[in-house]
């Protein structure tokens, strides 16, 4: 790939996002031919805000974030579309170009904190490296800044923990290191791919209050990915919800749980346990796979409110659905959905 | 009537194998003491962090693993006296659902093999019996007749989780371990097989041992709850006492570390932010 010039937009503009994906498409090249697994999905992360994209597993949630992070693999995958990071467009860029954005501009934690973790080295001198390798620090300063950041992620007694090793570590605890490493050399994006999924909910709660609390002091934005609703609410701004590889529904966090304008989302949140009530509400049927997501809309085969032809004709835009909400359904202007709370 | 099950002061201590040099380390204790019933068509919730404990006390109590020091009895029989023999016709009422429905059938065996493999092994039904029973127990998880000859890989995880529900019903039993029966399902999933156990312990009775880490799920659908930390039962009672009113620290933490649908602070979003903004260019619209 050539790597193309691009003007980066300017960056005195406060409203210009951290990260901006219009339009996105991936294809991998499987044993089945080219298959589409992310179809025109838009998002806008800004600068300072936390953005969470949720969605059932297989539905593209990853693999969006690989490829804002340009960590597909070039040759097994054909991304089309625009991601802006801080106004500099990286579809079409240089693996060079990419990797310098990475770990300077973007940087990601994911789910499994111990196996992104090398298990031969202290978990400091993986912090350390990181800031000699991008920020050219020297042995001492790179070792004062970890653990400087070990001790801002609320690793008790950082200078003596600097030289553990990661089995010597909780979950919780290596998750906080690769916080650490993450943000060391102060990126403008974080994301966070399913990164409190495998921890305890006391661990969880811990977490997303750490996010929050370097967030303020940082001016981070934060893309976070989940499968798991009832996390989704916690120190968020904005709600991308996923479904077979497209956005679905895009609102304010609140108005997600108020005024769902997806049958999808009404759906999701109808199937939180609730205690009140002794019957859950299921959505009937599977998530349907890449290669057989059917035409149309791909939520009409499980829908309540499906109409043959205007459901199950062409495809189904994004579009406004009263205010800055965006929805992925055609009738979204004649039901009435219900949110979960009052 | 006296309870279905009764558990009495389980231990469970596992070995730490030897140091490096060579010296035998002390052994492990993960589950101390534990005691608690479970009533004939009521769920017992236990829920606790990773490692508390939770599996290895499941466990115990169907002798999967068996218990340095206490007694489980079940309808009024210690499974600790039973002999090999008379364990595997109790083995009938009593038996468990796993977490991993991707591994806990064998890839090799057919849907109808799969189904009719515990009904070989603890009845005497003929082979027309058999087959009229697997697929009266497929038709009430909700699978298909054209299902039946079809290989787990075949299956989504849901319909695993349903395949191995049937599994569990096919020798009629009266309790079962569910061990983190959903925690590998998606949302809109969990709701089916949730709703499948629930409306089995309505039609039959049953009675469930329901391990989660998640409390929301437990404080839904327990009768009461046993909260276990480090290998503890550290309170126990029903849903309303524990989540509403918690007695111990860890369950309270527990608890106030639920996650709740409610925006937690204040919105960041810039005003006037333009949203991503429809999805298409205008021209690549289709028209309706
Ligand atoms: N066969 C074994 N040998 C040695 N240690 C074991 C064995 N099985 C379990 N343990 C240990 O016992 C403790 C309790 O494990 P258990 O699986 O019961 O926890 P749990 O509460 O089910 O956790 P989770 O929520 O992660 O499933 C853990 O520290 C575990 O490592
Ligand atoms: N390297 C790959 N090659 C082919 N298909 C892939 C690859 N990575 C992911 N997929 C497929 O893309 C879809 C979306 O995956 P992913 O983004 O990981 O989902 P999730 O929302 O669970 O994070 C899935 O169907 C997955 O099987
Ligand atoms: S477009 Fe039709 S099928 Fe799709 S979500 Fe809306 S109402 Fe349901
Ligand atoms: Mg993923
Ligand atoms: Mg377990």
């Amino acid at each position: 790939m050539t790597d193309v010039l691009v003007e980066p937009e300017v960056a005195s503009d406060p409203l210009a996002p951290v990260l901006k994906i219009e339009c996105l498409n991936v294809d991998f090249h499987t044993i089945d031919g080219w298959v589409r697994v992310v179809d025109d999905v838009s998002l806008v992360v800004p600068a300072g805000t936390t953005v969470r994209l949720v969605g059932e597993s297989g539905s593209g949630k990853t693999v969006t974030s690989l490829a804002a992070i340009g960590l597909l693999p070039p040759d097994t995958t054909r991304v089309t579309g625009s991601i802006r990071l801080a106004g500099e467009e990286l579809v079409g860029a240089s693996s060079a170009r990419l990797s310098r954005r990475r770990g300077r501009d973007v940087a990601m934690v994911f789910q499994e904190p111990r196996r992104s973790l090398d298990p031969v080295f202290t978990v400091g001198y993986q912090i350390a490296e990181v800031l000699r390798r991008h920020e050219g620090l020297d042995r001492r300063a790179a070792r004062s800044r970890a653990v400087e950041m070990l001790d801002r992620v609320g690793i008790a007694d950082a200078e003596r923990r600097f030289g553990a090793y990661p089995h010597e570590f909780s979950g919780g605890m290596c998750q906080r290191v690769m916080l650490a490493i993450a943000l060391a050399c102060r990126p403008r994006l974080l994301i966070a791919d399913e990164a409190t999924t495998a921890l305890d909910v006391t661990v969880q709660k811990e977490m997303l209050a750490l996010m929050n609390d370097l967030q303020d002091e940082l001016g981070v934005a934060i893309l976070f990915i989940t499968h798991d609703l009832s996390v989704v609410a916690e120190t968020c701004d904005w709600v991308n919800v996923m479904y077979a590889g497209q956005v679905v529904e895009s609102t304010a966090v609140d108005r997600l749980f108020h005024e769902p304008r997806h049958p999808y989302t009404e759906g999701l949140l109808a199937a939180i346990p609730d205690p009140q009530r002794r019957r859950l509400q299921a959505i009937p049927g599977v998530v349907p796979a890449p290669t057989s997501w059917p035409t149309g809309c791909r939520f009409s085969p499980r829908c309540d409110y499906a109409r043959e032809g205007v459901c199950t004709s062409g495809a189904i835009p994004l579009e406004p659905a009263g205010g800055a909400q965006l929805t992925r359904c055609a009738r979204h202007a004649e039901i009435e959905l219900k949110g979960v709370l009052a | 009537m006296s309870p279905l099950l009764v558990a009495n002061g389980l231990h469970k201590s596992y070995p730490q194998g030897r140091s490096l040099w060579g010296r035998a380390r002390p052994a492990q204790s993960v589950v101390r003491d534990v005691s608690f019933h479970v009533d004939r068509g009521e769920t017992l919730g236990i829920v606790g962090e990773t490692g508390a404990g939770k599996s290895t006390v499941g466990r115990m109590v169907l002798r999967l693993v068996e218990a340095d020091s206490g007694h489980v009895s079940f309808d009024g029989t210690d499974l600790s006296t039973l002999s090999p023999a008379s364990l595997r016709r109790m083995r009938q009422r009593m038996t468990m659902i796993f977490q991993d429905p991707f591994n806990s059938l064998d890839p090799r065996m057919t849907l109808r093999a799969a189904v009719r493999e515990p009904l070989t092994l603890h009845t005497s039904l003929g082979g027309a019996e058999k087959e009229a029973r697997v697929r009266e127990l497929l038709e009430r998880v909700g699978m298909r007749q054209d299902h039946l000859d079809r290989y787990p890989r075949e299956f989504s995880g849901g319909q695993l989780q349903r395949i191995a529900i049937a599994r569990a019903l096919a020798a009629d039993p009266d309790f079962i371990v569910c061990d983190e029966p959903v925690a590998a399902l998606d949302l809109s999933i969990q709701a089916q097989v949730l709703n499948l156990l629930l409306d089995l312990q309505q039609e039959r009775g049953l009675s469930y041992l329901f391990i989660s880490h998640d409390l929301s799920l437990v404080r839904f659908l327990a009768h009461r709850v046993a909260v276990m930390s480090q290998g503890v039962i550290v309170e126990q009672g029903t849903p309303e006492e524990v989540f509403t009113d918690p007695k111990h620290p860890y369950t309270r933490a527990l608890v106030s570390a639920i996650p709740t649908p409610r925006p937690t602070r204040v919105s960041r979003w810039p005003a006037g932010f333009p949203a991503p903004g429809p999805s298409r260019p205008a021209t690549e619209r289709r028209s309706r």
